[in-house]
């Protein structure tokens, strides 16, 4: 649990001061997402948590500890941190990277390189191929996964995040959210985090902040900011079109089980069977999976004209991209739009079939919700 | 490994042997007894020991200062006065060598300790610079997030931004041998002995055995020990940026 109770934050030369008499609770498991525009005083708060900067006056206790009579490097060592540029260190290698925190504390050594090679996993890089590797050999994205897995090795309670995910492109970015997202459900951790990206907030925040010129303007739920917004500026912050934002706050496996679809044909179904399922299916094509659920692809209408054969593995094209069923519907509309189809494949983390949803879907959702 | 061999031994046997080859033919082969009684292996020998001397005692007493200082200077608290030392480094930096030894022989008399005293003041300055604009050129991020982890000033400097300033720092290293070999040889003038002996004694000889034998043997020393600084980092520094 974070509490932050009236504090402000004037830097030394300037008059008009950074941070404002703020006031903000972020219960313990909770994502709290700091959001407004650059220079707005966001980071500001999120670094005077772990004492980067030091309030000017007012109070934060951090799980119930006054953190400003702490001792800064014991309170920053329970405390994960990742800024925007990740930092870090280019001369040692991401097990060592990984292990800065573990080193801090002293832990014996087979306990920090255990838990260095789980947290590698965990975001996704095999500790066996990456474990010895530079930071200049990783891509951004892979960067970015290696600074949240050395913010959380020592499992911290509390985690600050300033833009994580703010320079990877905006795929890998929302691949990156998911996972995290998804890791988040099991973790629980308190985390402070800072964005200007709205649709970020909306997509990460279990609570949103508002804040401008140092103030706070509104600290809501994403659903309750988008239908309330408390004053002119918050209602532009999230924009005219907030049905649409409301898809980053569904996940498709929600709305999985009402969407009634045509079940899956299996690789060695005969062509005339084929074709008469073709026949029922609302969208002109059926998606093909073999005999684990595993998705194979999809054949339209047109694929059985273009090609011969006697099974519906014959006529099989591949997809380019499904999308995993804890992605939101805006990553769906994302990938419809990109393909140009009106339907995307949904699949499970081990690319199992899991259905189909179509536009239809997402706008009988916004039609709903709005 | 043959490789690694190559590297550590034999190229640098090489350099020695084109010193030694220098040496025997010019001792063997003097074009007249002028020659012949100043390039003696006990001259060359001599030559050589004072001049590694003065290289050595002078190097090593610029890197501990220079590095520390540098590392002092680098501080939050002392940041600007770090500025405009730097300046000062490098205002200094352009007075010629032979001024500075000059300069220490008024002040301080002659002898191989003045010369020492001289060359060692001279070769801080490349080296406290380095140490001082690699510190502080370390990324902010990189410093912030290993504050953040909860390292303390301390651990900061150890392992953070040592080992990143690390290649400018034996940049600077390397710059302050190649200048300390050529200004050791001016170290004669004020009876510091050196390869300058020869140097100067073949010059008011007019014999221009003796001078290349001079020049050439510190023109080799400077080359073998940039070289061997130069290995010594690759094997230090497996990062790159």
């Amino acid at each position: 649990m974070i509490k932050i109770e009236g504090v402000s934050k004037i830097f030394p030369g300037s008059k008009i001061p950074a941070v404002d008499n703020l006031n903000l609770e972020v219960k313990e498991g909770d994502i709290c997402v700091l959001v407004g525009p650059s220079g707005c005083g966001k980071t500001t708060t999120m670094k005077m948590i772990n004492r980067i900067y030091e309030p000017s006056s007012g109070s934060i206790y951090v799980n119930g500890q006054d953190a400003l009579k702490m001792n800064p490097i014991k309170l920053r060592l329970d405390i994960g941190y990742v800024i925007q540029e990740i930092g870090l260190f280019p001369h040692m290698n991401i097990e060592e990277n990984v292990a800065t925190v573990p080193n801090e504390k002293k832990w014996p050594k087979d306990k920090t390189k255990k838990k260095v090679a789980e947290m590698l996993t965990l975001v996704g890089l095999d500790p066996k191929i990456y474990g010895k590797r530079y930071p200049s050999a990783l891509s951004g994205g892979q960067r970015q996964r290696v600074g949240v897995a050395r913010a959380m090795v020592s499992d911290p309670p509390i985690m600050l995040m300033d833009e994580p995910f703010g320079a990877v492109d905006p795929i890998t970015r929302a691949r990156l959210q998911n996972e995290f997202l998804r890791i988040q459900e099991r973790i629980s951790k308190t985390i402070v985090f800072v964005t200007h990206d709205i649709d970020e907030a909306i997509k990460m925040g279990d609570t949103i902040a508002v804040i401008r010129n140092g103030k706070l303007i509104q600290h809501a739920t994403p659903s309750d900011l988008l239908s309330a917004p408390a004053d002119d500026f918050v209602a532009n912050l999230v924009g005219r079109n907030r049905s649409i934002k409301r898809l980053h706050l569904i996940r498709i496996h929600e709305i999985l089980d009402n969407v009634d679809r045509l079940k899956p044909a299996i690789e060695d179904l005969p062509l005339d069977d084929l074709k008469k399922k073709l026949d029922e299916s609302d969208i002109r094509s059926v998606m093909v999976v073999d005999r684990d659920n595993k998705l194979k692809g999809v054949i339209g209408v047109a694929d059985l004209k273009r090609k011969v054969g006697k099974v519906a593995a014959d006529f099989v094209q591949e997809i380019d991209q499904a999308v995993t069923d804890d992605a939101t519907l805006n990553d769906a509309l994302s990938v419809m739009l990109e393909c140009g189809e009106g339907f995307v494949a949904v699949v499970n983390e081990d690319e199992q079939y899991q259905g189909t949803i179509t536009l239809g879907d997402l706008l009988n959702v916004v039609k709903e919700e709005g | 490994m043959r490789r690694e061999l190559w590297r550590w031994v034999f190229l640098p046997l090489l350099l020695i042997l084109v010193g030694v080859a220098i040496v025997v033919y010019g001792v063997n082969n003097p074009t007249d007894s002028l020659v012949a009684r100043a390039l003696t292996y006990e001259n060359v020998l001599k030559s050589l020991r004072q001049h590694l001397g003065l290289m050595i005692v002078s190097m090593f007493g610029a890197i501990v200062v220079g590095v520390l200082v540098g590392i002092m200077l680098s501080r939050p608290r002392l940041y600007y006065v770090g500025r405009g030392v730097e300046n000062i480094v490098n205002v200094g930096q352009t007075i010629p060598s032979i001024a500075v030894l000059a300069l220490f022989f008024t002040i301080l008399g002659l002898g191989f300790r003045v010369a020492v005293f001289a060359l060692f003041l001279y070769s801080i300055l490349p080296i406290l610079r380095n140490t001082f604009a690699g510190i502080v050129n370390v990324p902010k991020s990189i410093i912030e997030s290993a504050k953040g982890m909860g390292m303390s000033p301390f651990r900061i400097l150890t392992y953070v931004e040592l080992p990143l300033a690390f290649p400018i720092i034996v940049a600077g290293i390397r710059t302050a041998i190649v200048i300390n070999v050529g200004a050791a040889t001016l170290a004669t003038f004020i009876g510091g002995g050196g390869f300058g002996d020869l140097i100067v004694t073949g010059l008011s000889l007019r014999r221009d055995m003796i001078v290349f034998t001079g020049a050439g043997l510190a023109a080799l020393t400077a080359i073998l020990l940039d070289y061997y600084i130069a290995r010594i980092e690759e094997r230090l520094v497996k990062w790159t940026d």
